[in-house]
């Protein structure tokens, strides 16, 4: 029995470690622009980089057609895009100054971030 | 947003319009190749569209294209309807698919679950049982392939990538249904005897009843943006254009600025334009609510999306395609539909963490089992754990905010009043005090000259005169009304020399070497002019509700000249319906104190300020807000821009569809304050809602996690099936969405 409670309390560490204090790697746009795919529940990159004071393009591909994935939304610079299936949306964010921006969909589910640098 | 980076070096698509040969081909690469910026360009000429390279802007493709006598377009900014269309399609067709998941998952799921019910425990003792289990495992396991597959799918991705989402638990949960049950069945000597059970039916259930709920919360999803269809539905497809004398039926995307448009009686105004020739009436109520026909002829702005009744017009186009006031209208709606107010921000932080708590309860719940269960306790942990996972439902959480939002919003613009985001809806909700102005806003703004007392002068003609022309300098309403009615009675103007506006006195000017004032009583004793008795003719006249200014001439008062500013129709009955919300109305006015009196209380107000500064309305409302009230203010706009940023809700009041609807917080489309009341019963409903929708995802949630890990279990003996959790989660989503449905039914105008 001992073994099984501690088998449960490292599965719930492992569960605490992986999605709250592991930090997943970050993908830097170059160019200026930077392809996003949508689909199964995760923006792929979800994690972007993104270098102050110069505006940058992201294009959001969805390839998920449940209508989740359907809104983008950008509360911070107040932008709500609406995803078009199997189709490119650009969003054209302008320039950034330093900090963290979150960009999700209407439910939260799909969740990324800008790291502006 | 979509502001194109000149420096970006990049691919870009366009449509080009009017390519009818292949030797259009060659001509319009040279033209876009000459481009500065471009590195490529091709065209297919099979769908009439180039892709050039290069970094450039989509706007000087477009030039480059027309320079050379065709029309293009960026592509992905095509149509609105189409995308529109589009998006219904692809909803419908996951619609289907879902559907069909659902039957495949039911299918097998049903016959189990009623098996369970009718024999009774489904439990794995011979050999011949584990056979058949082992057959019904196997069928199971094709649900999840085939009507599940999105769930695991979705579920592993989010994992590898560190989060967690719906689908996580989904799969989890009937994840753990199943391998518990294969476990008992390849090798039921792993578990005691009593727990020796499987869960297939679990699973298909649980399968089928999600993607139900899904398949249904679609539907449902799609009533929630009617009224922006709506809005789009507006939008003429097609427009008839005067070029070379001939009538050219086009696109109403080619349509061009400067084109002169046709348009005939029960056609759609295709573009924004002024009237050019012709006469009829328009009705304008698809956007602005005002049910009566607009006259519209010669020098008359008229809208896109509105509907000529009567007569033949012809107008030239002077704003197209994104820019006419239709498409900015749908734009803002858009973008307040998908803000969210502050009320939805601690259910989005709770979303964020919500899916890996609910994984470490589902793990507690099992362990609290399987260390004080009774047996068996293994049997009673999985179920225990796999129901806390399905029936924790993220989503109801999430969708609680944004679905009221997008019906209320675009409920709000139905009655022609224009939210600018979550935030203003809300707090429009909670105004306590309506500041409101005088001019053009309880009043028409258009005023006219109602009495002339003579005093020193001799005749009215000569003080209209006279009157006039020192007004016509003057950019105030009432100057305008004087100007206006000097000029209807075919008085010529003389010219004035030295004109000087006082703000908040009047005004002063040079005439034919007479020295003219004109303005209120504060004026006339700055300047030490006697005005005996006539003070109480003023008066008298301003008790009528009419505004009297003094008129000086070489420093003898000349005569009285009183104007009226009539009070809107509606005006009255909408100030009521405030009243009756509990709001206290205040008016501001830079009126003298007596002709305030009269408005004020011709409209049924009790609280006004008069003679104040227009840069003093911005202090009424700070004093308002320092007494702790959520303070609305209501004006045109121009004038009081301080006062209607300050407040907490600034309402924009237009007269017709010539609004900046960028400028205030809540712009109202008709000049009725109508609108007021009509928008603060539809953010209230919305807030109501939203609460409401809060209320049963926390209470679910809540609630419904310690229900199914069994906490009733040690007092009444119950433990929650997973099928019930699976139903129960498919099912909270689906409410969320239809509660905030039921706002498409309220009625403004009733409240």
């Amino acid at each position: 029995m001992m073994i099984i409670n501690l088998f449960g309390f490292l599965l719930i560490a492992l569960i605490i470690w992986w999605f709250w204090l592991y930090k997943p790697k970050q993908t830097t746009v170059n160019n200026h622009e930077l392809l996003i795919e949508v689909q199964n529940g995760v923006y792929s990159p979800s994690v972007i980089q993104v270098p102050a004071n110069q505006p940058v393009t992201l294009k959001f591909l969805r390839k998920d057609e449940s209508p989740c994935a359907e809104t983008l939304l950008l509360p911070a610079l107040e932008i709500s895009k609406q995803l078009s299936l199997n189709t490119v949306t650009q969003v054209t964010l302008p320039s950034l100054s330093p900090g963290e921006y979150q960009f999700h969909c209407q439910m939260q589910m799909y969740r990324g971030v800008l790291k502006v640098v | 947003m979509t502001v194109t980076n000149p420096e970006t070096e990049s691919t870009q698509q366009l449509i080009i319009e009017g390519a009818g040969c292949a030797s259009c081909v060659g001509k319009i690469e040279r033209a876009l190749k000459a481009t500065q910026g471009v590195d490529s360009a091709e065209m297919n000429f099979a769908d009439r569209t180039v892709s050039v390279t290069g970094s450039v802007t989509a706007e000087a493709l477009v030039k480059a294209v027309e320079s050379v006598g065709y029309n293009a377009k960026p592509l992905d900014d095509s149509g609105a309807i189409d995308a529109l269309s589009e998006k219904e399609e692809a909803d419908w067709a996951y619609y289907k698919k879902l559907m069909r998941d659902m039957t495949i998952a039911l299918s097998l799921g049903v016959p189990l679950m009623i098996y369970s019910i009718v024999v009774g425990e489904m439990t794995v003792e011979s050999n011949l049982e584990r056979l058949s289990w082992l057959i019904v495992g196997v069928l199971t396991f094709g649900v999840m392939y085939f009507s599940g597959k999105h769930f695991y799918l979705g579920a592993w991705k989010s994992l590898k990538n560190h989060s967690a989402n719906m689908d996580t638990l989904i799969a989890l949960g009937t994840g753990t249904a199943w391998l518990y049950s294969m476990v008992v069945v390849f090798i039921p000597d792993a578990v005691p005897l009593m727990a020796r059970h499987v869960y297939f039916e679990a699973t298909a259930m649980i399968i089928g009843l999600i993607n139900l709920g899904l398949a249904l919360e679609i539907k449902a999803r799609g009533k929630t943006s009617e009224a922006i269809k709506r809005l789009i539905g507006l939008q003429a497809k097609t427009a008839t254009v005067v070029r070379d004398s001939k009538d050219v039926q086009i696109a109403i995307e080619q349509v061009l600025l400067n084109d002169v448009v046709k348009v005939k009686p029960g056609e759609k105004i295709p573009v924004d334009g002024i009237v050019v020739d012709g006469h009829s009436s328009i009705d304008e109520s698809m956007l602005t609510g005002e049910p009566m026909p607009v006259e519209k002829s010669e020098q008359d702005e008229v809208v896109a999306g509105t509907l000529n009744k009567s007569g033949l017009l012809l107008f030239k186009a002077t704003r197209v395609g994104k820019d006419t006031a239709l498409a900015r209208i749908i734009n803002m709606v858009k973008r307040a539909q998908n803000s969210k107010p502050p009320i939805g921000r601690l259910a989005d932080v709770i979303a964020a963490y919500f899916v890996p708590v609910v994984m470490i309860i589902s793990i507690l719940s099992a362990l609290a089992w399987l260390n004080f269960g009774p047996e068996p306790a293994i049997a009673f942990a999985v179920v225990s754990a796999t129901t806390v996972l399905i029936i924790a439902c993220p989503c109801a959480l999430g969708l609680a905010t944004p679905m009221s939002v997008m019906v209320g919003v675009g409920k709000a613009a139905e009655a022609g009043v224009l939210i600018r985001n979550g935030e203003a809806l809300q707090a429009a909700s909670k105004i306590t005090a309506m500041v409101l102005d005088k001019t053009g806003t309880i009043t028409e703004g258009a005023p006219s000259v109602t009495d002339i007392v003579l005093a020193n002068a001799s005749d009215e003609q000569s003080v209209l005169q006279l009157a006039a022309s020192l007004e016509s300098g003057s950019e105030h309403p009432l100057a305008q009304a004087i100007v206006e009615s000097a000029l209807a009675q075919n008085i010529e103007l003389f010219n004035i020399e030295s004109f000087n506006a006082i703000t908040g006195y009047g005004v002063e000017a040079k005439c034919d070497e007479k020295a003219l004032l004109f303005g209120n009583d504060k004026l006339m004793k700055r300047e030490n002019i006697e005005l005996t008795d006539f003070t109480e003719q003023a008066q008298s006249l301003a008790k009528e509700a009419k505004t009297p200014m003094y008129f000086a001439v070489d420093g003898e008062l000349a005569a009285i000249i009183a104007v009226a500013d009539p009070i809107k129709s509606d005006s009255i009955s909408a100030i009521k319906r405030l009243q009756a919300n509990n709001i206290r109305v205040i008016m501001l006015t830079g009126d003298n104190r007596e002709t305030a009196a009269a408005v004020a209380k011709k409209a049924g107000i009790r609280e006004f300020y008069a003679e104040v500064l227009p840069e003093d309305k911005a202090n009424k409302v700070q004093a308002l807000q320092d007494n702790n009230e959520i303070v609305g203010m209501t004006g045109d706009g121009i004038n009081d821009a301080p006062a209607l940023a300050l407040a907490d809700v600034g309402f924009a009041i237009g007269t017709g569809t010539d609004v900046a609807i960028e400028s205030a917080d809540i712009t109202l489309m008709r000049g009725s304050l109508h609108g007021l009341a009509d928008a603060i019963a539809v953010s209230k409903a919305t807030l109501r809602n939203i609460k409401q929708n809060l209320f049963g995802a926390f209470v679910y949630n809540v609630a419904g996690i310690p229900f199914a890990a069994g906490v009733l279990y040690p007092f009444f003996g119950i433990l929650l099936s997973p099928v019930i959790a699976g139903a129960a989660m498919a099912f909270s989503s689906l409410t969320v969405v239809s509660n905030a449905n039921r706002l498409r039914l309220f009625k403004a105008k009733e409240h």
